[in-house]
């Protein structure tokens, strides 16, 4: 690279929050080059994955619906994260999202009305046409059309921290290894759930046995450089976000395919065939994430959800068909799952079944089991009706919490002071944000609203300098 | 039924994967369709893939294509299985399985419709008319064109009875009808849900080309075909025999029909040689550019009789126009322009659910 083609100011990743930050920079005259990891078909990160963006609204505003005010938004949010959540950065991604909407289609992002199944977010969450990948396009469209270079299959292996600044960034690119000494440098390289070792190394060596939902590309080697510098970091870094998913998802990338909604309707069992817990303690939405952990405690990381013929049309489907069976046996030995104790399983929780003239699968209908242990709380029918129909669950990471801290400037910082030319944006700093829990499309707008902030900042950075 | 169960079952693969996902409800009618459906019957299948516009939006929104395992191209599942049907419900079968994916054949054809106006000029001759009547009589035209115009119609008639029943629609309303003209006039299934067009001639960018070519198309082709059906009605029912004047109806409406589909047709090969073949039927990429070609020497073949009609080359100019347009008409049911058909059919089917 010569001197005259250095960039004013390196994004280090290619999703929502590298290209929002990217865009702004672009649009307040800096020279812009985004370094993403991953090849072109696979730009975009994990927000190729994403379908919306949670945001705060006085009355009707694009595809949304009536309002939602910043107090109702940080209760849901506090709710998800149980209080860990900082309260003034949380305030700034909230209330800073409803102008972002306009702005997003300005920028050549589309919406749609709520997907057929998200009725329940129709008011609170913007739904993009054609999901992540439809919104990454446009933002790549608008950004190359604003002159900034992108780069793939570009892996940073190292930015050189000297006191409280960024010198230079070392990259490899075909086999090559390149040096760039930028004024700015943006981070929103995600988090490091793709990287197993790492993984297994914070949680325990269950975590091999995890899938991962989204982008391989996300293996924290900046955040692990910069940790190791010093930089400052935020969020717990033995946790990470997981729900419950197919258990035939491949290991990376299945994405929202892979997801079942059919647990509240059926008895999981691990892999000796027994119960682990209430099927049917709350509405599937609010119990998704909290499936992901129950799995990951059973032995190999793995459950089993049986349901009967009366049950498959009540959920979502899902990419893989169920296994089949016409008795119970049978299921069990396709499912490799001991038929005998199976066959207990199944008969006590029949038995503990009472009146079930009650049932509605949509709301807690409190058709309960009586006497057992796990109980089932809710939607609880007899297996009885064949054919008898099973899926594997598997433990699906989303995103890791660790990360790096920032300001209200989306500022890093080293020590107690800011490290004077980095700036973080998107999963790389949730931390900050998302102590635990999650909240649908809450992602993509920290996401957008620090990729702006940090895009803007750091501009005015490279301007100024 | 002799659909090809290979790319039925690959249809059902995507859809399958299509109806876990749901990001593109948006772009068109096939997802609310799809997603309406637990199972994919290969009736379900083959009217999902009548319904698509092949508008690629929902490809470059995916987040599955290839490289990815589940490897997913809707817009090329969906096109293969159209194709196999256009080929297996056409009348006669075997007529379908030999033009739609032939272009060599369409053009073979439109030779042999020159060839067969040459002869008929020479041999029948003009039994004393005038202008074009000169070279070919009235009648001998008629005797020509009038088996020419019914067994297309007959045929498509008894493929639409075969897709309706293929697809299981039920008892026809003419209100679907309705919606479904209104649909297909505005191609509101090319705009990409959100206006901003569709994904053809450059990857992921959404534009009105494809839309305005092929809105060209069809308004040009509709206003040939209003310019002869006026001109047959002022010939027998108002005793006004051609030639026609610079400002009569038959002029007016054939001039801008035929300027119409000379640029709808140029620009159509233009884009479809600029998009990604891959995205489009598995082997009918000849067939089409073929057929569109021929449509636009219809137009282009007519445009220049008009203009030299009163030279020495007109009975040259009219016999090649006459054999392209009896070639053309021949091979309607055959073709890709059976796709119109089709499509009309899958949307009356769509606004009935």
């Amino acid at each position: 690279m010569t001197l005259s083609d250095t960039p004013d100011l390196v994004v280090i990743g290619g999703g929502n929050a590298a290209l929002c930050a990217a865009i702004t920079a672009a649009e307040a005259g800096a020279r812009v080059l985004i370094l993403e990891a991953a090849p072109k078909p696979y730009r975009g990160g994990n927000s190729r994955h994403t379908r919306n963006f949670r945001c705060m609204h006085h009355g009707p505003l694009g595809p949304l619906t009536d309002s939602y005010t910043e107090e109702e938004y940080l209760a849901d949010l506090l709710k998800v994260t149980g209080g860990k959540t900082h309260e003034g950065l949380a305030r700034l991604a909230i209330r800073s999202s409803e102008e972002c909407l306009p702005w997003m289609e300005q920028h050549g992002v589309r919406f749609q009305p709520s997907l057929s199944g998200t009725l329940s977010l129709a008011r609170t969450n913007a739904f993009f046409l054609g999901g992540g990948k439809g919104l990454v396009n446009a933002y790549y469209r608008t950004a190359e059309r604003l002159g900034v270079r992108v780069a793939y299959e570009a892996s940073v292996t190292h930015l050189e921290l000297n006191d409280d600044r960024i010198d230079f960034i070392d990259y490899t690119q075909n086999g090559e290894t390149h040096r760039v000494a930028p004024k700015s440098v943006v981070v929103a390289s995600g988090g490091f759930q793709a990287d197993t070792d790492w993984l297994a190394r914070a949680w325990g060596p269950a975590a091999k046995n995890f899938l991962i939902r989204g982008t391989p590309y996300n293996r924290g080697v900046v955040l692990a450089d910069l940790l190791d510098q010093g930089v400052e970091q935020v969020g717990d870094p033995t946790q990470c976000h997981a729900v419950a998913i197919d258990g035939r998802a491949p290991k990376f990338d299945g994405g929202i395919v892979t997801r079942l909604d059919c647990v509240p309707f059926s008895i999981v069992v691990n892999k000796n065939a027994e119960r682990f817990y209430d099927e049917g303690e709350d509405v599937w939405p609010k119990r998704y994430a909290i499936w992901g952990r129950l799995v990951a405690a059973q032995p190999d990381q793995v459950g089993y959800v049986i349901i009967d013929a009366k049950s498959l049309n009540l959920f979502m489907p899902s990419v893989f068909p169920p296994i089949k069976a016409d008795t119970l046996e049978e299921l069990a030995e396709k499912m490799d799952l001991p038929a005998e104790a199976l066959a207990k399983t199944v008969a006590e929780f029949n038995a503990a079944c009472g009146d079930t003239s009650g049932f509605h699968p949509t709301e807690l209908d409190g058709v309960a089991t009586t006497g057992l242990t796990p109980p089932k709380t809710n939607w609880a029918r007899p297996i009885t009706e064949p054919p008898f129909y099973g899926y594997s669950l598997r433990t699906g990471v989303t995103f890791t919490y660790l990360g790096l801290k920032v300001d209200e400037r989306a500022q890093c910082a080293i020590g107690n002071r800011p490290v004077s030319n980095l700036w973080a944006a998107g999963e790389t700093m949730a931390g900050s944000i998302l102590g635990q829990g999650y909240l649908a499309g809450f992602g993509m707008t920290i996401g957008t609203v620090f990729g702006r902030i940090a895009g803007k900042e750091a501009a005015a950075h490279a301007n100024a300098n | 039924m002799q659909m090809q169960t290979d790319l039925l079952q690959e249809a059902r693969r995507q859809a399958e994967i299509c109806n876990a996902c749901r990001y593109c409800e948006g772009y068109c009618s096939v997802f609310p369709a799809l997603h309406a459906e637990r199972a994919f019957g290969d009736g379900d299948l083959t009217q999902l893939a009548n319904l698509c516009h092949n508008c690629r939006g929902c490809y470059y929104a995916c987040q599955y294509t290839a490289p990815h395992e589940f490897d997913l191209n809707l817009p090329q599942a969906l096109a293969n299985v159209r194709q196999d049907s256009w080929e297996d419900l056409a009348f006669p079968r075997v007529a379908g399985k030999a033009f739609q994916k032939n272009g060599v054949l369409i053009a073979v054809a439109a030779v042999i419709g020159f060839a067969l106006l040459f002869w008929a000029a020479r041999m029948l001759g003009s039994q004393g008319g005038e202008g074009f009547y000169a070279v070919l009589s009235h009648n001998a035209m008629v005797a020509i064109f009038l088996p020419a115009f019914v067994f297309p119609l007959v045929s498509i008639g008894i493929s639409l009875r075969r897709y309706w029943r293929r697809v299981e629609a039920g008892p026809f309303r003419v209100a679907q009808l309705v919606k479904a003209v209104r649909q297909a006039a505005d191609m509101r299934n090319l705009k990409g849900g959100h206006g901003d067009g569709c994904n053809f001639e450059d990857e992921d960018r959404f534009s009105h080309a494809r839309r305005m070519a092929h809105q060209a198309v069809m308004y040009g082709f509709l206003l040939c075909f209003a310019a002869t059906s006026v001109a047959t009605v002022m010939h027998y029912a108002l005793n006004m025999p051609a030639p026609y004047g610079l400002l009569s109806a038959p002029k007016l409406l054939g001039l801008s029909g035929g300027v119409l589909l000379v640029l709808g047709c140029t620009e159509m090969i233009r884009l479809k040689l600029r998009s990604d073949r891959t995205l489009g039927a598995r082997g009918a990429f000849g067939g089409e550019i073929a057929f569109v070609g021929l449509l636009g020497f219809v137009g282009l073949s007519g445009l220049v009789l008009y203009a030299l009609g009163q030279t020495a080359l007109m009975p040259l100019l009219l016999a090649v126009h006459l054999g392209a347009v009896l070639a053309f008409f021949l091979l309607m049911p055959f073709t890709k322009m059976a796709h119109g058909f089709y499509r009309l059919a899958a949307l009356t089917v769509n606004a009935g659910k």
